[in-house]
């Protein structure tokens, strides 16, 4: 096996239980060119230095392109305008200076610490119903029954979208995850796939909007819609609703994995779990670790919009540039004994939530709810033991995650 | 006294106490003694004329935290008034000798004060030392009817941003055309001055205060060289530092008002020419020649340097016969009008400035400093996290302006920074004179 082939071997679902070994021999290379052309950079040292770099950009998703109708006015004169709307208004994650600062200054008006904070006492009770019920069962599907279900409940809260719809944007919301997979971005039909669904989801924001503009509650979407009420300055309508949809799909797919993944490791570390399940107040180094060990998003591409000259290669302009954070975290040059899931290390400088610019808005909320999620199994499932290891994995290497994890239980207390 | 008398630090705020630090840490083990003029221990200064003028920080909260065990003897209180270098002793003020057997100097500076007419009066204030920050915080609770600010650098912004979110009238007199157009230039500086106005402050560029007046002993009028009048009973002076020097008058050094003079491993020169291989110093007190800027003497007064230079001291003490020269960026940071002012590199002396990210309308923007064709220097308004990439560029001597393929970059304009002609540290003796 080649050196520029070594990211198609990450993105091989094969590979998904542990792609930490290709990590490894990336890592021989701070920056490695691969076959396609893009770039993939793995030591701790060059993605930091690269985060903090202006000339990467984060706008490379393709140009919007909706499929044919067979309809002449919407396929000639609608389409395209909307394909031009979409394309200038991407969410926040797709956007560089200063579009980007301006959205992400009116989210983080609206995600303050005290709307979290305030929440604490919500996923308490959240894991809690959620365990109560799996009572009467000797096993538990962890997915379904509780990293997939509180973080969606947490996010539908927080911004103010009915639970009861949860069902309809599911889909919507495991399409859209997608768009962070090289896979799907470079499929054509996929590509397509991808804006019918987003074009379904914003016609369902923007009724909600409307309906937040009329019957205003306490939620961030209420915040954000009436903004330009009070004269302050506000998003244009097509910023709000890819706001929106970039919210509650980072609120579905991402917190799951974290929840997941930490189960998982602690089921394969026994020790920290019993030193967990005595003592709750490891927690928050506990969750810092696995962020660093088994991060819930392992890479996220950009664009160089000059050549960039990192770690002994240069990166041309406009190739992609793959920021295989994961693989980061596991640097040896960086973290001493980095295949060791270590909480007591006391240097934990991770890129679980990304860094620079586009450092996860939500990384305080998935904190509270991973702590009081681990917390609250360790000490309510009685004699957990995994019953597949490895477990199913989601599709996704990007967004990576198990896709079922089956925990046998003697019971729940 | 039976043992050596060991290292003695004169100075105890940042660069002292983390020499102190960085000695124990190389392995010295020795007797090590720390004089200080304060009868505090070692504290923070940026925070006072920031949070603790505002009101939200108490000032005896802002103690540094010691990283290292120090098992040292501390003389807090004790200004030293001179130093004897054939005999390795230190004079103190109450006509005590502390002997030495290395030296390590970090008496960094003070408050230039109002030396002009009305020195003496109440109201008159400088932010320098705790007790500084703590009389002003008392005086602008009163509170004054205006607040009379001399001079627009660092220290004088913040002072203004302060007193404008505590509601206060605030006047601000600077003989420059913009604030901080000693270290940033006016091109960059009009940014600031633009925001000075809009958050209400009085601004009065080219402005010169003459003389201080007052009633019963309190501050109740500045005239100013043109003939006008501000009424205050409220006085900051905030005309930058002098070193603290006075002490090494008769020591052999090369000392003066601008710091004592260094070798590039931080080592005192003396008269005669070669260093003093047993005395360095550190922090704002000392003058070195600087790689990165074609080893030009300078003194950097900013926190960074008082860390970093202090570490490279205590190993040139440590190890003398492999003395490294100390190679430093310098940096500093303000918070003023909300805000986030960052720097790296020194601007003072390029040639040309170029905004190289965002837009000066915005007050977001990236500026990049130029001399003679290359990159010397940066500074960003609300846009620091780019601020490493520039640094690395800045260091490896790249051309001038460095990255041009950024995000959120227009069209690149070249400028003249704007840098206002050298003045003389008295200029109303000066133009007394001419």
């Amino acid at each position: 096996m080649s050196d520029d082939t070594l990211f198609a071997e990450v993105l091989d679902g094969a590979n998904r239980a542990n792609p930490y070994p290709i990590y490894e021999r990336l890592r021989r290379r701070p920056v490695s060119r691969q076959r396609d052309g893009a770039y993939v950079v793995s030591t701790h040292a060059a993605i930091r230095s690269l985060l903090f770099d202006p000339r990467l950009s984060s706008e490379d998703l393709p140009p919007s392109r909706r499929p044919r109708t067979g309809n002449p006015f919407k396929d000639w004169i609608i389409n395209p305008l909307k394909n031009r709307v979409a394309t200038a208004h991407r969410p926040l994650i797709f956007r560089d200076p200063p579009d980007h600062d301006t959205l992400r200054g009116f989210v983080m008006k609206e995600f303050t610490i005290a709307r979290v904070n305030n929440l604490h006492g919500r996923v308490e009770a959240l894991v809690d119903t959620l365990i109560e019920r799996c009572r009467g069962r000797d096993e538990v599907c962890l997915v379904e029954d509780l990293s997939y279900p509180l973080p969606v409940a947490v996010i539908c809260e927080l911004l103010g979208v009915p639970e009861a719809d949860e069902p309809q944007f599911h889909a919507w919301a495991t399409q859209l995850a997608t768009a962070l997979e090289p896979d799907a971005r470079r499929d054509e039909e996929a590509r397509r796939a991808t804006v019918t669904t987003f074009d379904a989801i914003a016609a369902y924001m923007r009724r909600l909007i409307r309906d937040k503009r009329r019957h205003p509650a306490d939620d961030m979407l209420s915040g954000l819609a009436r903004r330009g009420d009070r004269g302050e300055p506000a998003m244009g309508d097509v910023d709000l609703i890819s706001t929106a949809v970039l919210l509650l799909v980072a609120g579905h797919e991402t917190t799951v994995n974290l929840i997941t993944n930490g189960m998982l490791t602690l089921l394969r570390h026994p020790q920290e779990l019993a030193r967990l399940k005595a003592d709750p107040e490891r927690a928050p180094r506990l969750i810092e670790e696995l962020l660093r060990y088994e991060p819930p998003v392992h890479f996220r591409t950009r664009k160089a919009l000059g050549a960039i000259e990192i770690g002994g290669t240069t990166i041309p302009p406009g190739a992609p540039v793959v920021l295989l954070f994961a693989s980061g975290n596991r640097d040896p040059e960086r973290f001493s004994d980095p295949d060791r899931f270590d909480p007591s290390r006391d240097d934990i400088q991770h890129f679980g939530f990304g860094g620079g610019l586009h450092y996860c808005v939500g990384a305080p909320l998935a904190r509270i709810e991973a702590e009081i999620a681990l917390v609250t199994l360790c000490r309510r499932l009685v004699e957990p033991r995994l019953m597949a290891d490895p477990p199913s994995y989601r599709a996704g290497a990007s967004l990576r995650g198990p896709s079922n994890l089956g925990i046998h239980i003697a019971g729940i207390v | 006294m039976s043992e050596r008398p060991g290292i003695v630090i004169v100075g105890a705020s940042l660069a002292g106490l983390r020499g102190a630090e960085a000695l124990r840490r190389g392995g010295y083990d020795g007797p090590l003694t720390l004089i200080g003029d304060e009868p505090h221990p070692p504290y923070d200064r940026p925070p006072l004329s920031k949070h603790v003028l505002a009101g939200e920080l108490e000032a005896d909260a802002t103690a540094l935290p010691h990283l290292v065990s120090l098992r040292a003897r501390w003389r807090l209180g004790q200004p030293a008034t001179g130093l004897d270098r054939a005999g390795r002793t230190i004079r103190l003020a109450d006509g005590s000798d502390v002997p030495f057997t290395k030296l390590f100097i970090a008496t960094g500076a003070r408050a230039r004060t109002w030396t002009e007419q009305g020195a003496d009066l109440d109201g008159v204030f400088t932010i320098r030392r705790r007790e500084d920050a703590v009389a002003l915080r008392r005086a602008l609770s009163r509170p004054p009817e205006r607040v009379l600010i001399i001079g627009a650098g660092l220290i004088g912004c913040e002072a203004a941003s302060c007193c404008r979110d505590l509601g206060l009238p605030v006047t601000l007199v600077d003989p420059n055309p913009t604030p901080l157009a000693r270290i940033l230039g006016t091109v960059v500086g009009e940014v600031l001055a633009q925001t000075l106005r809009r958050s209400g402050v009085d601004y009065r560029p080219g402005a010169r205060v003459r003389a201080l007046v007052g009633e019963a002993g309190h501050v109740r009028r500045a005239h100013l060289q043109d003939g006008g009048a501000i009424d205050t009973d409220l006085v900051i002076v905030a005309l930058g530092a002098v070193r603290e020097t006075a002490w090494l008058a008769r020591a052999g050094l090369v000392a003066d008002s601008g710091g004592v003079t260094c070798d590039g491993a931080c080592r005192v020169l003396t008269r005669e020419g070669p260093p003093d291989v047993d005395i360095v110093a550190a922090g704002d007190v000392a003058r070195w020649p600087n790689p990165i800027y074609g080893g030009r003497a300078i003194t950097v007064e900013h926190w960074g340097n008082a860390v970093e230079q202090a570490a490279h001291a205590a190993s040139s003490l440590l190890r003398p016969a492999q003395p490294k020269p100390y190679v430093h960026l310098p940096a500093f940071w303000s918070s003023q009008f909300g805000l986030n002012i960052k720097a790296v590199g020194l601007a003072d002396g390029a040639d040309a400035v170029a905004i190289v990210q965002g837009d000066r309308a915005s007050r977001r923007f990236l500026a990049v400093y130029g001399r003679d064709g290359r990159s010397v220097a940066a500074v960003s308004f609300d846009q620091a996290r780019w601020l490493p990439a520039y640094a690395d560029r800045i260091l490896a001597g790249a051309p001038f302006p460095p990255i041009l393929d950024a995000t959120d970059q227009r069209r690149i304009e070249t400028l003249a920074p704007g840098f206002p002609p050298l003045r003389t540290e008295r200029p109303v003796l000066e133009m007394a004179h001419v």
